[in-house]
């Protein structure tokens, strides 16, 4: 067995996973009850099964229709972007808006094709004092600033 | 005449200074992303989001729908000079906007698109408030089994117009739903889905969803290729079209503008469909279609006339219905449910100053965008040569900080990243996002009336059948996927998509 058509194969078996793999959960802990009156498990298990369903038909079809190939992946923009989002979410109350703003502008920027050490700093500035002006201070957004073991020392 | 005095009312709250204040930040900001391509109108208004919980709800929603027809505007003048669609729906415009361009007539082309635009704005605002009020009459009739059919009939419609392969589409929209179902389970309080993550416990917000599966992917998808854009560089003059152009110009405007108003109001609709539905039009009807793609002045005219039109009619199923029929009008209906309104046809009786002060404000917005565009393009083409490698960024600062503010919880980055990982994934697989964030949108909804219309018919699913409305409803989408799954029409539609991207 060759597999025809690798986009469609995969697909298939992310939506056959998740299909499946939902329905299973809601069946397995939640109640069913009837059509009349549907338990929590009814809606999601109809949806989870026509996902699986489907997901099987694209997983099968794909051994019969030729299709194209998966485009490359590119691990370095996905990886490093990535990263940016989440250190920015779990430095902002520790680091403050200097540190995470800080995390976020250099680890996003390393994710590109070029990294210019002094046009991400000034990216960088601007988008701090940027963001301090228009979402702290005028939109009054409940953002530290200051890293929190500088609270005592520095103010805005 | 009750539109008048309705319009009167409208004007009246969007003249407020404040809301014409929000209206020109909205068309601005909307024009600003509708320049830049790999940055969409989706994107910003989620990113927008979680800012409009300290306005009123009119200011808000006045400032979010400027967004979406602004950037129909800024998107033309992408295409015209760069031959990149700055906006999706400008995909059409490339094709003959940057053949005038290089024969030098990239004035007259950005004029056509703004002045078709604005034409076409003002035909759309009358048909929006002409058409909502009587169908928001027909929309308070609709009992629990008509809302499910209406559902299915506009995921239908998702489907059928999302790019490629239908069957992935279905799944997308079916994954959409389900992810809608995290959280709390309105009728019997189980939690489900969480995997005992507190923070799971009131759903998914959609904000979340969208910035990650739009705004992530498609940042991540843009780094991949090494940006050489190429910019327009000659001075644009003589902006004014000749009047040759003018008698050129005319019938396809108007054909653009009627054909795009109907397209739009179409669940699945929008912008981008009216915009393609006129190009293709105006090439068979037109005496000059041998020159069609060589830099035609109808091939600009048209489909600009239509994607605005698209857009302001796609806020129709919104305002009446409280569905939406496309990715943004999901995330409007998220900015009225984030005020406490709930979307639908109530909306027009109960808070008439929201309902005609958006309508006014379009027009109105409308104008703003003439000014914005035509002399101040000098400014919006300077715009296009700042790099990407200092904009997505910025972008991403927005974006965290937007989500971040949701509700303080790093939590909401991190499912940001997670989405913006799927995003990826199904841009490498094909699959489309759009139909997706539909489902996610209707999933409770959709579930809530499938609960109702069963208790109510005790049980009997034939109940969608035997009410009239619901029943046309359901014919209709299967009507949709049967002929989609033709294979004669399937070609014809692959073709289409084809040569649409």
């Amino acid at each position: 067995m060759v597999i025809k058509s690798p986009k469609d194969f995969w697909a298939g078996v992310m939506f056959f996973a998740f299909g499946a793999g939902m329905a299973a959960i809601a069946l397995k802990n939640y109640q069913m009850g009837s059509a009349v009156r549907m338990g929590p498990a009814y809606f999601p298990a109809v949806l989870g099964g026509m996902l699986a369903l489907l997901g099987l038909v694209l997983l099968v079809r794909s051994f019969a229709l030729k299709g194209d190939k998966v485009p490359q992946f590119h691990f370095r923009p996905l990886l490093l972007i990535l990263v940016a989002c989440v250190a920015f979410g779990y430095f902002l109350k520790p680091l403050g808006l200097v540190g995470a703003t800080l995390l976020l502008v250099f680890i996003g920027a390393f994710g590109g094709h070029e990294f210019k050490w002094k046009e991400v700093s000034i990216l960088y500035v601007v988008m701090f004092i940027f963001s301090v002006l228009v979402f702290v201070k005028g939109l009054t957004l409940p953002f530290p600033i200051c890293p929190s073991a500088l609270e005592d020392y520095c103010r805005f | 005449m009750e539109i008048i005095s309705n319009l009167a009312l409208g004007f009246g709250v969007a003249l407020s200074p404040f809301n014409l204040l929000m209206c020109l930040i909205g068309v601005i900001l909307g024009t600003l992303i509708g320049v830049l391509p790999g940055v969409g109108p989706v994107a910003t208004i989620a990113m927008l989001l979680p800012i409009t919980f300290n306005l009123n709800p009119i200011a808000a929603l006045i400032m979010l729908a400027g967004i979406y027809y602004g950037a129909q505007y800024g998107g033309s003048t992408t295409a015209i000079l760069v031959n990149l669609p700055g906006e999706s729906s400008s995909v059409v415009t490339c094709l003959d906007g940057y053949q005038m361009a290089r024969r030098g007539r990239a004035g007259p082309a950005l004029a056509t698109a703004a002045l078709g635009s604005f034409f076409a704005g003002c035909v759309a605002t009358l048909i929006v408030a002409m058409f909502a009020p009587p169908l928001a009459e027909v929309a308070l009739k609709f009992g629990p089994s008509e809302y499910f059919s209406l559902m299915v009939l506009g995921l239908v419609a998702a489907v059928v117009l999302a790019h490629g392969s239908l069957i992935k589409a279905i799944c997308m929209v079916l994954l959409g739903l389900m992810l809608g179902l995290v959280g709390t389970d309105v009728n019997s309080g189980v939690l489900r889905f969480a995997f005992g993550i507190s923070e799971l416990a009131d759903g998914i917000g959609f904000v979340t969803v969208a910035m990650g599966m739009f705004g992530l992917a498609e940042i991540i998808a843009n780094l991949e290729h090494k940006g050489a854009r190429e910019v327009f560089t000659g001075k644009v003059k003589h902006l004014w079209p000749t009047r040759d152009d003018f008698k050129r110009i005319w019938a396809p405007i108007l054909r653009g503008t009627f054909l795009g108003s109907a397209l739009g109001i179409l669940p699945g609709g929008g912008a981008l469909l009216a915009s393609f539905g006129a190009y293709t039009l105006e090439k068979k009807v037109s005496k000059n279609s041998a020159e069609f793609g060589k830099g035609a002045i109808e091939g600009v005219a048209a489909p600009e006339a239509a994607n605005n039109a698209g857009a302001q009619t796609s806020f129709i199923p919104l305002l009446t219905l409280g569905i939406p029929s496309n990715a943004v009008m999901a995330l409007m209906i998220g900015a009225m449910m984030i005020q406490g309104i709930a979307p639908g046809p109530q909306v027009m009786t109960e808070r008439p100053q929201l309902f005609w002060g958006m309508i006014a404000s379009m027009w109105l917005g409308n104008l703003m965008l003439v000014v914005l565009n035509l002399p101040l393009i000098g400014m919006w083409i300077k715009l296009l040569t700042v790099p990407y490698r200092i904009l997505y960024p910025s972008i991403l600062v927005f974006m965290c900080i937007g989500v971040f503010s949701l509700s303080n919880n790093p939590f909401d980055c991190l499912l940001m990243a997670a989405f913006g990982l799927l995003g990826y994934v199904c841009v490498k697989l094909e699959c489309e996002p759009a139909p997706m964030i539909l489902g996610f949108i209707l999933g409770p909804l959709m579930e809530e009336n499938l609960r109702r219309a069963m208790l109510l018919s005790r049980g009997d699913p034939l109940v969608f059948f035997q009410k009239p409305i619901s029943a046309s409803f359901l014919i209709v989408s299967i009507i949709l996927l049967v002929i989609i799954a033709l294979p004669n029409i399937r070609k014809r539609r692959e073709e289409v998509f084809v040569e649409e991207t």
